[in-house]
């Protein structure tokens, strides 16, 4: 029993004890925590005193900034509205813009029905052109229906009290001629149509037309057409005899064209100028024989001299040489395919 | 018909001439024909032959032969592929080179034959060095080479944006821009339709063509005599504005929607669609160039040609440009409706259902729809009232729905036209738009006059 009531008061005095350090040591945490605070408390003023004025100065320029927007803003919209109402879309420049529009577009029609007016007139007066001219031809062909003195034409009948249109048209026309057309002859006109040579050579021209019905020959003949060419095919003479073309003996052997000569009323042709013959037609020597001061009369008078002692074979050496036959003919052989080189 | 070709195939190697102008003459009237005969002609392996000995030959023979190459080409793009693997193009661009027009013209038709056919094809001409040479034949005298040339440019640049920036490197606009005041009638459609095949490509072709000065003086092609000049005048004007606004702007500035205008007015037909595009694309661009559309009398011919016409896609293309006119603002709806175009749009939608292609009447559908959201004006809208569909009765009663609350007048007009007893009428699901419609118009009148 007195142990329990000391093992009881022994518990007791452990209790008490351990509560008591347990006050003291939370009692010793409380302090440190208060000192800490107050060690915090003291460093946190400094440092913020330290950047207040900092601190203060960026919130002022924030809050000035945020009202300048404020107001930039409402100027920038009231200027926007205005602008835009005034300039980009503005009513009265439209307005101004679609009239301008409407008067040019009138403009431009006005242009263009003055432009198919005229082409409408173009065509119109081309049309009757070609009416008149039509008519005219008409006319001149049957010319023969003009009244006479007796007898009046089918235009001009007595009980009119004038004469028909056509009467006057076959008045004032003047008859075609008999005169033989130009036929071109289909052969002329596609093979030598070149644009370097435009007139075929002379004497394609000239072939004579055989009649149609004519029967071939038989046998190995040649065309006639070849054979006509090659016949009269013109004379060129090589360069040692070349003369100047209007030299008389040079124009006499011009191939004249059988027709023209045959039709001509007389053999002076036409000369251009009235002095022509003064400046033009001079004499003309030829040019191995003349000289600048006269005829030379080497040639007729007297030739190279001949000493015969210096010659080494029996006779001189040759001073012209006859023409290589072989080049002249170059080009100009009737066998070959025909075709014009 | 295949021994003909095996009999003319020796004749071709023959020693005279004219036996081989003749068979080639022969050769390309069969081919011209027919495509089985051109077939034939290139199996037989002939074009080699035909070819082979084109430069020294007379121009009599190199016009047959070009002849022939384009009678085969012109059938089927593996014909022309056939002919081009023959080596055809050196030998036609030598041709071209001749002094003789008539060979250039026909080098150049047999060109434009083989071009016409796939992108390769033109591709292959132009590598083969024509388009130069196709630019120094536009300036020839003489009118058929200038013609032949222009319609195989036209025939090239048509594929894609690369060929047609090659014939513009190679300086075709100004001359071809120069041509367009020559009388002659089938030069200025190949020259207009060359140009408008480098317009339609890209803007800045088309600013090209446009910078060449072609502005006034293509509007004089729109009052031409002929149908075609009209038709490819309006094809380039509408190549052109389709690109960008301002673009249109130039061509409104320059009157050219007044000269279309009138070009639609005078024509018929097929010939009236570049037209009625054209007047489209410059109205879709802005409310002001729509504007501008009103302004120069556009609608009045718009809305005879949908009543007048009797193809399905000149009609939906009017729908489309009046679709593009009205749906700005309420005012262009105004002008729109005014013109009395609702009802023919309305009826053009309700009658051809059965026989129309869907996307056409979905285009016409949007059209209508486009104009109603902005219509305002009611006098215009009452007939439709009695008509319409119920699709387009949702758009119609939005609109009255809209206009109603605030005009006073507008409502005692609504009532005595008949038009609160059709709404009544009416019958709409509950919650659906169109409910909500029909209720906003019911809360403007008092009780009594509704029952």
């Amino acid at each position: 029993a007195i142990d329990e009531d000391r093992k009881a008061k022994y518990k007791a005095a452990v209790k008490i004890q351990r509560w008591f350090r347990a006050c003291r040591v939370r009692a010793y945490l409380r302090h440190l925590s208060q000192m800490a605070t107050l060690i915090q408390k003291w460093w946190r003023g400094y440092l913020r005193r330290k950047n207040l004025r900092e601190t203060v100065e960026r919130a002022y320029f924030i809050k000035k900034l945020k009202f300048y927007n404020e107001m930039a803003v409402r100027i920038q919209k009231m200027w926007r509205g205005y602008y835009v109402r005034k300039y980009t879309h503005s009513f009265y420049a439209l307005k101004k813009y679609l009239k301008a529009v409407s008067v040019n577009n009138e403009y431009v029609r006005c242009e263009l029905q003055e432009y198919a007016e005229m082409r409408e007139n173009e065509e119109k007066m081309k049309d009757l052109e070609k009416k008149e001219k039509k008519k005219k031809y008409e006319a001149r062909k049957m010319h023969y229906l003009l009244s006479t003195e007796q007898i009046p034409g089918i235009y001009n009948s007595p009980f009119r009290k004038s004469p028909d249109p056509m009467e006057l048209l076959l008045r004032k026309s003047k008859p075609l001629t008999h005169k033989k057309q130009q036929v071109k002859s289909p052969l002329a006109d596609e093979l030598y149509d070149w644009p370097t040579c435009k007139k075929p050579p002379a004497f394609v021209t000239a072939l004579p037309v055989l009649p149609a019905d004519r029967q071939k020959p038989q046998g190995p003949f040649r065309d006639p057409a070849e054979v006509l060419r090659q016949r009269y095919k013109p004379l060129e003479p090589t360069l040692r005899v070349r003369e100047s073309m209007y030299s008389a003996p040079a124009k006499a052997r011009e191939a004249t064209p059988r027709e023209e000569w045959r039709s001509s009323i007389h053999d002076n042709e036409f000369l251009p100028f009235s002095s022509y013959h003064k400046n033009y037609e001079k004499y003309v020597p030829s040019l191995c024989k003349s000289g600048k001061y006269g005829q030379e009369a080497y040639g007729t008078k007297y030739f190279r001299e001949v000493y015969p002692e210096k010659w080494i074979a029996d006779k001189d050496f040759e001073t012209m040489f006859s023409s290589i036959a072989l080049f002249e003919k170059f080009g100009k052989a009737y066998s070959s395919t025909g075709q014009i080189v | 018909n295949s021994g003909v070709v095996c009999l003319l195939r020796p004749l071709l190697l023959d020693v005279v001439p004219s036996i081989r102008q003749t068979t080639a003459l022969a050769l390309g009237r069969l081919a011209d024909y027919d495509m089985e005969m051109a077939e034939a002609i290139v199996k037989a392996g002939i074009l080699p032959q035909l070819i082979c000995s084109l430069p020294e030959e007379n121009r009599y023979y190199k016009k047959t032969a070009a002849f022939v190459l384009r009678a085969i080409a012109k059938h089927s793009p593996q014909l022309a592929q056939a002919v081009v693997q023959c080596g055809a193009l050196e030998m036609l661009v030598i041709c071209l080179e001749d002094f003789d027009p008539g060979v250039k013209e026909g080098a150049s038709w047999a060109l434009g034959y083989i071009a016409r056919h796939s992108p390769e094809l033109s591709q292959a001409v132009v590598d083969a060095g024509a388009v130069p040479l196709l630019v120094l034949c536009i300036q020839e005298p003489e009118i058929a080479v200038k013609r032949i040339a222009a319609s195989t440019l036209s025939d090239i640049s048509k594929h894609s944006p690369e060929l047609a920036q090659t014939v513009v490197d190679a300086g075709a606009i100004a001359y071809l821009a120069q041509m367009i005041p020559n009388p002659d009638a089938k030069v200025k459609r190949q020259v207009l339709s060359a140009l408008s095949q480098i317009a339609k490509h890209s803007v800045d072709l088309a600013e090209l063509v446009v910078e060449a000065e072609i502005f006034p003086v293509v509007l004089t092609c729109l009052k031409d005599s002929d149908e075609y000049v009209k038709k490819n005048g309006a094809t380039l004007i509408r190549e052109i504005a389709k690109h960008t606004p301002e673009l249109s702007q130039f061509i409104v500035n320059s009157g050219g929607v007044a000269a279309v205008v009138d070009c639609i007015g005078s024509c018929r037909g097929t010939v009236r669609l570049p037209g009625i595009m054209t007047l489209g694309y410059v109205a879709a661009h802005s409310e002001d160039l729509s504007m501008a559309v009103i302004v120069s009398k556009g609608i009045p011919p718009l809305c005879a040609s949908l009543i007048e016409e009797h193809e399905d896609h000149i009609k939906a293309a009017a729908a489309w440009a009046l679709g593009q006119i009205g749906r700005h603002t309420a005012e262009h709806a105004r002008h729109v409706a005014v013109a009395n175009a609702l009802p023919t749009l309305l009826d053009i939608f309700v009658d051809t259902h059965s026989s129309e292609d869907l996307k056409m009447k979905a285009s016409r559908f949007k059209a209508l729809k486009n104009i109603l959201q902005k219509c305002t004006y009611l006098p215009a809208l009452e007939p439709l009232l009695h008509e319409a569909p119920p699709t387009i009765m949702k758009h119609i009663i939005g609109q009255f729905s809209k206009v109603l609350p605030h005009d006073s007048k507008a409502r005692r007009l609504f009532v005595t036209t008949g038009g609160l007893k059709k709404v009544q009428e009416i019958q709409a699901e509950p919650g659906s738009l169109l409910q909500e419609y029909i209720n906003t118009i019911n809360n403007c009148y008092p009780e009594e006059i509704i029952r």
